[in-house]
């Protein structure tokens, strides 16, 4: 790895970069996934190569190949000097970088149980019992179960001088039911720990074994069957109170994406587009939420699905202050969007892959606990709906108006849940929104949530980014929008 | 390395040697692709990719296990078949596995276009230079993407078959934006990247751009829309997911079930998937090696089909279509070729029969509410206008909407004769359509 790092960069450096970086790496991933009592897919694969990023003239080229010889090394550093001069066609203001000490040292993801090592038959065992458990329930039609682990191994050299190496795991599952009814056109899912995907951390097996997904079964399925003949969630303006999977992926998606100051730059603006957290906001008087918001991006949280040593660009990781009751005050930055603000890197750029540009990604964008017990939030509710396990998600290209629907809803009245209801919607302006909030529970109630599958830039990325987020309630939200 | 048929077959075979399972499939994906961003008037990612897989499927009796990698030095060769192998011989017995496809002929599709294979870095920059170029003649902002592919697929497996064929594709997209308002969009996809007319895109992008300055605010409701092509395909990729695949109907969570041969939309709607076709990016076979059948899943309305792969095909009793994913995967067989038949309006006369209503250039971050009832919610995007008597007139705010699919298609008015392949997800090829009525909840602020 190491030979051929320094292959790629010193040749990179003789043909005129002014700086260069190169990551090799490797990633292994195995998964298994059970479906309807049946194991539908067992997988293994390991993907490895190395990349090479230059500033040739003040513009950015990267190139790639899954090839890690001698000859390729120079190729592909040829490669992206070629690319870096034909930015140059069309350039813009030259590329500068945040200075940064250079970096060494290695990081490895603390862990018990190296999930590779636990033998195969035990982990496919684990998802058949919380398979049957789900299945013991009659009405249950389909259900899925899965998990997935995988082990990176990377080492990042640059031409300033650093050399850091890092061997990161990562390990995630769920398990899901569905009732269907055909006659009324109606299915009803439930999902634990957590829906799309899997709940998800920088861990060993102990985290997967720590879900007693068996013990989860049956609940998932009953709740499933129970939501078939459940009523509609009504429509109207109301108090909701979020779970917290549900207020993890409101974080995710309405603070941990227009934070990114690559989005806020108009960087994203041809994808998936832009940012109301415009950086005039950044003045230390822009209210995002109210009194008791408090969000921070930490990549050191441990256990958290967006933890590591360093970023991609060798930043160490870190913990930044995002909104600090209520009022913004940082964005997520890299070496090359940080100055254009006047400041430096705050080590939050991945890639995920060593064929993919690093760029600027959520770490753990959490939303710092409060003071109250589920039950206690419940308890202060006179009137409202609790709302469990997203479903759907939905964000406009400024990050501002969003509708989310969630698997299962109860309502609440004097206090206490009460009916079970199915379909519930809500909708919201992210800054009006959170200043709604009046209530977030505490540490006790407080999990890192992780999102295994947040998708940007172009070529696609899917990265693992981490949320710590507890219940919370919100005053006078929209809710049940749309013809059912 | 492996950038021919003779090539990828000793390769192939070679894999297939090492194999002692009782069946066995290799999948060979060789890419060379590149991809030029750009952002606010310049090149700001810049990118090029070589890679390949390898992805071994063994069967031992019943039971299946899948390897991958992308090292083929012969010792991982051999040691990703022993790991299909092991993780196959620990996995317990799927009792609806058949078997592995047989062979079956293949008529191979246009899919590869040499042009392409050879667009340089260069050649990119300079394409994406003129839409650039024309949004600072005209004070706006530009941002959007190039990309270029070219990719090698193999199949082969121990009952003999063997495909292969050379794919390339190409796309463009871009956004235009005028003010924090105002923005226009354009996007062109296909087989070969010298038929991209990046004249007309930019000026497609550019003038929408201008035109949308000021939006004015319209009160949600119900509204006759007319949903350009990009609209049109979104709805269609999101109609994909909620139930074309044979795994959906089989699990009866599709809209499909219970429908078939019943009229479910407008007599006016025909979609299909053609593998062959090449007005979207042919191919020959699926990751079986199975050949693509065409398949026709609405006809004039009326429900037909949907798409299988040897396991949902054995399972129901039909004929393979060809339309595995590789395995394993979550979705089961996929069209992704997906075609609506065009009509004979044009843009203008689609918008012509519109009274009171809202045009829709696209659609924004839409995502499946409910996939059985087909409720689909997103946002308008990149140029919403109000028609007033037949004529667009003002730019409007982007609206959110919640909207049953099928009602949509239903409600089908008019289709436009000028479809054209875009892709979010998966490549469709889709023409502009009235709709008489279009449910529109909420205002973004966007």
């Amino acid at each position: 790895m190491r030979d051929l790092a320094n292959r790629a960069l010193n040749i990179a450096q003789q043909l005129g970069a002014s700086y260069v970086d190169v990551r090799v790496m490797e990633r292994t991933t195995e998964g298994i996934d059970v479906k309807n009592g049946r194991v539908e897919g067992i997988s293994s694969g390991t993907s490895s190569g190395f990349n090479v990023r230059v500033i040739v003239d003040g513009a950015w080229g990267f190139a790639s190949s899954a090839n890690m010889d001698d000859a390729e090394a120079e190729q592909v550093a040829k490669q992206a000097i070629q690319i870096a001069r034909a930015s140059a066609l069309v350039a813009g203001e030259p590329v500068i970088l945040s200075p940064l000490a250079p970096q060494h040292g290695f990081y490895r993801t603390p862990m018990q149980k190296d999930p590779f090592t636990i033998p195969l038959n035990q982990k496919v065992q684990l998802l058949l019992d919380a398979d049957a458990a789900m299945r013991s329930v009659q009405g249950v039609a389909l259900t899925n179960s899965n998990m997935e682990y995988s082990r990176e191994h990377k080492l990042f050299v640059s031409s300033e001088g650093s050399e850091v190496e890092q061997e990161l795991f990562d390990v995630g599952a769920a398990i899901d039911a569905s009732a269907v009814d055909p006659t009324s056109s109606e299915i009803q899912t439930r999902s634990y720990p957590n829906s799309f995907g899997r709940q998800a951390g920088t861990s060993g097996y102990e985290f997967i074994e720590a879900m007693d997904l068996a013990d989860h079964g049956a609940r998932v399925g009953e709740e499933a069957v129970k939501l078939l003949a459940a009523p509609q969630c009504p429509s109207g303006v109301t108090t909701i109170i979020l779970d917290g999977p549900q207020t993890a992926l409101q974080v995710h998606e309405s603070c941990g994406h227009p934070i990114e100051l690559d989005r806020v730059l108009g960087m994203e603006a041809g994808f998936v587009g832009k940012s109301f957290l415009t950086t005039d906001k950044l003045n230390g008087h822009y209210r995002y939420g109210s009194d008791m918001v408090n969000l921070t991006a930490d990549a050191t949280i441990p256990g958290g699905l967006g933890t590591f040593g360093w970023d991609d660009e060798g930043v160490p990781a870190q913990r930044t202050p995002i909104v600090t009751n209520g009022i913004f005050n940082g964005y997520l930055m890299s070496r090359d969007t940080a100055p254009i603000l006047g400041l430096t890197s705050n080590g939050c750029v991945r890639a995920d892959s060593w064929n993919r540009l690093p760029m600027i990604r959520m770490t753990n964008v959490s939303l710092e606990p409060g003071t109250w017990t589920l039950d206690d939030l419940i308890a202060d509710t006179d009137d409202g709906i609790y709302m469990s396990t997203n479903k759907s998600w939905s964000i406009d290209d400024r990050r501002l108006n969003f509708q989310f629907g969630v698997e299962l809803a109860y309502e609440i009245k004097h206090g206490k849940l009460g009916r079970m209801l199915k379909n519930a919607t809500y909708t919201g302006i992210t800054p009006q929104f959170w200043g709604s909030c009046d209530a977030i529970g505490n540490r006790d109630e407080w999990v890192v949530w992780g999102t295994p599958n947040c998708g940007k830039g172009e070529p696609m990325q899917t990265m693992r980014t981490g949320h710590g987020a507890a219940p919370a309630r919100f005053r006078n939200v929209q809710i049940g929008v749309g013809s059912w | 390395m492996y950038s021919d048929e003779k090539s990828v077959h000793a390769l192939l075979q070679k894999v297939l040697s090492y194999s002692q399972a009782e069946q066995t499939e290799v999948v060979y994906f060789g890419t060379e692709s590149a991809l030029t961003r750009f952002a606010n008037n310049f090149i700001h990612q810049n990118v090029a990719e070589s890679n390949h897989e390898l992805r071994v499927r063994a069967v031992v009796g019943k039971r299946m296990g899948v390897a991958t990698t992308n090292r083929l030095d012969d010792q991982s060769l051999q040691r990703v078949a022993e790991q299909a192998l092991e993780i196959a011989r620990l996995s317990p017995e799927n009792p609806e596995f058949h078997s592995l496809p047989e062979p079956q002929p293949i008529v191979p599709a246009p899919g590869f276009s040499e042009r392409t294979a050879f667009y340089s870095a260069e050649a990119r920059a300079r394409s994406v230079g003129i839409i650039v170029q024309l949004a600072k003649e005209r004070g706006l902002e530009s941002a959007g993407a190039f990309s270029t592919e070219t990719s090698q697929v193999g199949v082969a497996n121990s009952l003999g078959i063997f495909a292969y064929e050379p794919r390339t594709e190409s796309e463009c997209h871009a956004v235009v934006m005028a003010d924090a308002q105002g923005s226009g969009y354009t996007q062109r996809l296909t087989t070969d990247a010298t038929s991209i007319d990046f004249e007309a895109m930019a000026r497609e992008a550019v003038e929408k751009a201008q035109r949308s300055r000021n939006p004015i605010d319209l009160p949600i409701g119900e509204y006759p829309v007319v949903l350009d092509t990009y609209a049109t395909a979104d709805m269609l990729q999101n109609l994909i997911f909620m139930g074309l695949s044979a795994t959906a109907v089989q699990e009866e969570r599709s809209f499909m079930n219970g429908q078939f041969g019943k009229q479910l939309v407008s007599p006016l709607v025909t979609i299909y998937d053609d593998g062959h076709d090449p007005v979207g990016l042919p191919q020959a076979f699926d990751y079986e090696g199975v050949p693509k059948q065409r398949v026709v899943m609405f006809d004039r309305g009326v429900a037909s089909a949907v798409v299988y792969d040897s396991f949902t095909a054995f399972r129901e009793g039909k004929p393979d279509t060809g339309h595995a994913l590789p395995a394993p995967n979550p979705w089961g067989p996929l069209p992704l070729h997906t075609m609506m038949v065009a009509g004979d309006a044009s843009l203008e006369e689609l918008i012509r029969g519109v009274d009171r209503g809202i045009y829709v250039t696209r659609f924004h971050y839409t995502n499946t509410v409910h996939p059985v009832k087909t409720l689909f919610t997103g946002m308008t995007r990149d140029g919403t206008f109000l028609i007033e008597h037949g004529e667009l007139t003002s730019p409007v705010k982007n609206f959110r909407f919640t909207q049953s699919l099928l009602d949509t298609l239903r409600d089908v008015q008019a289709i436009g004769s000028e479809p054209i392949q875009c892709r979010d997800y998966l490549p469709v090829v889709a023409p502009a359509l009235r709709i008489g009525s279009f449910h529109f909840t909420g205002v973004t602020g966007a």
